[in-house]
């Protein structure tokens, strides 16, 4: 009655694993084509607003960011917003010398198309921003973008 | 026969892909940067003659305040309200004699069209939100572009972010200009 099954009878078959590589290039180049390349490590936390208007930026390399919010570590920074430039926390006197450096590194013909993108925490007072802004319109770097999320604005019902 | 050339091991070409793939997804972020583009206003030559002053009808102050109020005109506003305020102002479709006047300018495409003289000054305080002051903004900003979508509709019977001829985009610019000015920051209530 009983069946014994033969001692090592069936093998399972072997995957055939040759188009594994394809599958992996090929969501390899998915992530190269819609990614783009981090350039600084945040120190302030920009949770964005959102808005409904916006616009996309074009052309990253004309885009410099100021990045403005409450620093990420709070024991040793505090809370209160600072501006972060590059890679490190500057003040609202260091932003003209850094729109200068950013013009410095644009072909001239394409200096008037230079945008400044502000990457704000939505809990920030408008007093930072409003220094920030001041400083920019002294050095005519007159196009900004305010950096917002798409969705539902605050408030709004 | 020639010699058969022996096949190369391809098993760890998975690996090294993998080890790519890896190093993209740490790397890279995905994010898209939107956001709202503004023109800020070029720095005051203390030495320029001053401005000719525009006339009040003409503009339509919006205040917020350090605890996130609006003041509309003069009076405590609503965010809910403000998008179809700025509408109305800027549209005047009654010619009311408060609100802003119109102009007519023989505009290319278009024609003999009353383009609305209203600028909207925006006046926050430092001790505003920011995302308070975005919502403003944004929701100013809608208010022109829902005069555009409807100016462009009539004429061009296409939404205004629809149209792809670069003269009909001037034209309906021309036609409703995005009148949004920021006033000189001031301090009022510290915070």
């Amino acid at each position: 009655m009983a069946r014994f099954r033969k001692e090592g009878g069936k093998k399972t078959p072997k995957i055939n694993t040759a188009s594994l590589p394809d599958i992996i290039f090929m969501l390899l180049f998915f992530f190269m084509v819609t990614t783009v390349m981090r350039e600084t490590t945040l120190f302030v936390r920009t949770s964005l607003p959102s808005a409904t208007e916006i616009q996309q930026l074009e052309r990253r390399s004309l885009v410099s960011f100021i990045y403005i919010g409450p620093p990420l570590q709070s024991q040793v920074f505090g809370t209160e917003p600072r501006i972060q430039l590059y890679d490190a926390f500057a003040s609202v006197d260091d932003i003209a010398s850094f729109i200068e450096s950013e013009r410095q590194a644009t072909a001239e013909a394409e200096r008037p198309l230079m945008t400044t993108s502000l990457k704000v925490d939505r809990g920030t007072r408008m007093g930072i921003v409003t220094d920030v802004k001041q400083e920019l319109r002294m050095v005519n770097a007159l196009r900004v973008n305010y950096s917002t999320t798409r969705g539902e604005v605050a408030g709004i019902r | 026969m020639a010699r058969m050339t022996p096949e190369i091991n391809a098993g760890s070409m998975a690996d090294i892909a993998f080890l790519l793939l890896i190093f993209f997804l740490v790397t890279t972020t995905m994010d898209v940067d939107t956001g709202i583009n503004r023109m800020l206003p070029p720095p005051i030559d203390p030495n320029a003659p001053e401005p000719p002053p525009v006339r009040e009808r003409n503009v339509f102050v919006v205040l917020v305040d350090a605890q996130d109020r609006l003041m509309v005109e003069g009076e405590p506003g609503n965010i809910n309200a403000l998008r179809e305020r700025a509408k109305e102002f800027l549209l005047n479709p009654d010619d009311n004699p408060n609100m802003p006047v119109k102009e007519t300018t023989e505009i290319e495409h278009i024609g003999q069209f009353d383009v609305s003289r209203g600028i909207i000054s925006l006046q926050n305080d430092r001790g505003t939100s920011y995302e308070m002051y975005i919502a403003v903004q944004n929701e100013l900003a809608a208010a022109v572009r829902e005069i555009r979508d409807e100016v462009s509709r009539q004429y061009f019977g296409r939404r205004f972010n629809e149209l792809t001829d670069e003269e009909l985009v001037t034209a309906v610019r021309r036609a409703v200009p995005m009148a949004i000015s920021e006033a000189e920051p001031r301090d009022i209530g510290r915070r």
